[in-house]
């Protein structure tokens, strides 16, 4: 058991010598840990893109068809200029006029990024909710579970025509296409979830007295809701794929919206930046993820700081 | 209609049960008689101990009792109700920790409290008074993870004692916990034993936990459970667990146990080596 491991580290870490050593040196960076992750981001990222630029140097790489970062990232102004696309098509202002560059970008990626979060949000809330249901109300499992069992395989690409049929052009039909995608896996997660809770935690609730409701509400939900978070998270770059094939699809602008344009004026650099941002959004919104987890239930020990001690 | 049927049983003892077994997953292909023949009377405030190997069905009659499962055959009341659901009498303690994670230990000892939609100082309160008994009151608003094992039995004693209730069933408590530690706990439960004036039904597979503890012990027979024999213990409280009498009581026991090991292991034996 996790929480018993954590509680005999002290001990484990003596016995051990040098990977306790490490961990020593480690823990006492505790403060600066934060700066430590972002240094080895930074060289992760150094050395993909450093193996990238040699092979522009040898002239592995055609510039045209793989620009390397020093190229697609070099005139930012120039193709922030695409990202513009979007705000313009709605406001319907003409090139010239309209946000900055840089704002384009921001705006763009923000839009898509709010889908995604309002489509997580509407997906977890209803997966959740029809999940419990259906454990709570054995009627409702019977006429339920057989179609979220038969739509879960279903790729979410399919639901595209049916999100433009419903919803047309905008926001709509993207965070629809969010909601299939995580939906059922949701659902049949949450199952899954209910399915393992610790029975005693049930069976002391129900010597006290509590009734179904009551153990659904204060002891099933709370303990379900690690796992779920976990299979949010897990889903969560399902739903970046998702969102981004519905924008470039024409239900709305967005990251999607400049891919496509990208492809269609066949514009490599245009690709690799807007796929740097992406990369980094998504980046950014797992981090986010993990930051609320650990917020929202501190009482979950470190799992990775049990494998370090190894 | 025999009394046995009757709602009511003209014994007020704290647990009887009369004929009791059960069939796990009856009337289908994997049914299997985990218990039957029980007959057992536990009078108020008296500490039993159930004794025996491992399956013989220890835990399936604490959860019969519990009101958690129902029997398959028999009937079981507590002072003079038919057990038919759980109830606050008859509180559980688990041998791994159940406390709930998410719950702070003053928030885990009031659960109880709280589903009765009590007010929060009142529950806080009654946290504090049954923290106390055991000895954690500075732990109240720490988490369960923050605790060590033996820490986490004591809160679940409390939260069973929250409840006042008058029969405590715990299922290998302090199995999991340290030579130390448990001999220790076994200390602190006699003593809130005592205070609450419950009846204790404990199980075991130690003879010495059983020696040390009971009034009574209950020794099993393996597949299905049966009660083999009953073993009063009249040593006097405290008692010496050296003494030859202590020294006696765990030889009767070990070879009352002996025989129903070497038959648990004989039939596993003939089920792994199909003739
Ligand atoms: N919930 C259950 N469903 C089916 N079989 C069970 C269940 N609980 C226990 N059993 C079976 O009943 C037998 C007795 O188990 P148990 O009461 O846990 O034994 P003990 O506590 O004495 O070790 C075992 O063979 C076990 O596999
Ligand atoms: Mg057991």
């Amino acid at each position: 058991m996790a929480v018993v491991a954590r509680d005999s580290e002290p001990g484990a870490a003596a016995g051990a010598s040098r990977p306790a050593a490490a961990s020593r040196l480690m823990a006492s960076m505790a403060g600066l840990d934060w700066l430590a992750r972002i240094w080895w981001a930074f060289l992760s990222i150094s050395l993909f893109a450093g193996l990238w630029e040699l092979c522009w140097a040898m002239g592995w790489a055609d510039e045209k068809l793989l620009p390397p970062p020093h190229i697609f990232l070099d005139n930012i102004a120039e193709q922030g200029r695409y990202f513009n696309t979007a705000t313009r098509w709605q406001v319907g202002q003409s090139m010239t006029e309209g946000p900055s560059a840089f704002e384009s970008v921001l705006i763009t990626g923000a839009a898509t990024t709010a889908r995604v979060f309002v489509g997580l949000i509407i997906a977890s809330v209803l997966a959740i909710g029809v999940g419990v249901l259906i454990r709570y109300y054995r009627f409702f499992d019977r006429l339920v579970l057989p179609t979220i069992t038969l739509l879960s395989p279903v790729s979410p690409i399919a639901w595209l025509p049916v999100a433009i049929f419903l919803f047309g052009i905008g926001n709509a039909p993207a965070i629809f296409m969010v909601v299939v995608a995580l939906f059922f896996h949701m659902v049949l997660a949450t199952i899954n979830q209910i399915d393992t809770v610790n029975t005693n935690l049930i069976n002391v609730a129900r010597t006290m007295g509590a009734s179904k409701a009551q153990i659904y509400a204060r002891v099933i939900v709370p303990a379900i809701l690690p796992g779920m978070l976990q299979v949010l998270r897990m889903n969560l770059f399902g739903a970046w794929m998702v969102v981004l094939v519905a924008e470039s699809t024409g239900v709305g602008y967005g990251m999607g919206q400049v891919i496509m344009l990208a492809r269609n004026t066949f514009n490599p650099s245009l690709v690799f930046f807007t796929i740097a941002v992406i990369g980094v959004l998504g980046f950014t919104f797992d981090w986010l993820l993990r930051l609320a987890q650990r917020r929202i239930l501190y009482w979950l020990p470190d799992t990775v700081e049990r494998l370090r001690v190894l | 209609m025999s009394s046995e049927d009757a709602p009511h049983f003209s014994s007020k003892d704290a647990v009887v049960c009369r004929g009791v077994g059960k069939t796990w997953a009856a009337g289908t292909k994997r049914a299997h008689n985990a218990l039957t023949d029980i007959d057992l009377d536990v009078a108020p405030g008296e500490f039993v101990v159930f004794l025996g190997p491992s399956g013989c069905g220890k835990s399936t009659l604490l959860y019969l009792i519990a009101g958690l499962e129902d029997a398959t055959e028999g009937k079981l009341w507590s002072f003079g109700d038919l057990v038919e659901t759980p109830s606050p009498e008859r509180s559980l303690i688990f041998q791994e920790t159940s406390l709930f994670p998410w719950l702070t230990v003053w928030e885990n000892v009031s659960f109880g409290l709280s589903i009765r939609g009590a007010s929060k100082d009142e529950r806080r309160t009654v946290a504090a008074e049954a923290l106390q008994r055991v000895g954690l009151k500075a732990a109240m608003d720490k988490r369960p993870d923050e605790l060590s094992g033996g820490m986490r039995q004591r809160v679940a004693v409390a939260r069973a004692l929250a409840m006042r209730p008058r029969v405590l069933l715990m299922d290998e408590p302090f199995a999991a916990l340290d030579v130390q530690t448990r001999a220790r706990m076994q200390d602190f439960l006699l003593d809130v034993w005592r205070d609450s004036g419950a009846s204790v039904l404990f199980v075991t597979h130690h003879i010495d936990e059983a020696v040390a503890l009971a009034d009574r012990v209950v020794v099993f027979t393996s597949r299905p459970g049966r009660i083999k024999t009953i073993v009063p213990i009249e040593m006097s409280r405290p008692r010496n667990l050296f003494s030859r009498e202590a020294e006696n009581l765990r030889i009767q026991l070990t070879d009352l146990l002996r025989d129903e090991v070497d038959r648990a292991f004989a039939e596993q034996e003939a089920f792994a080596i199909p003739a």
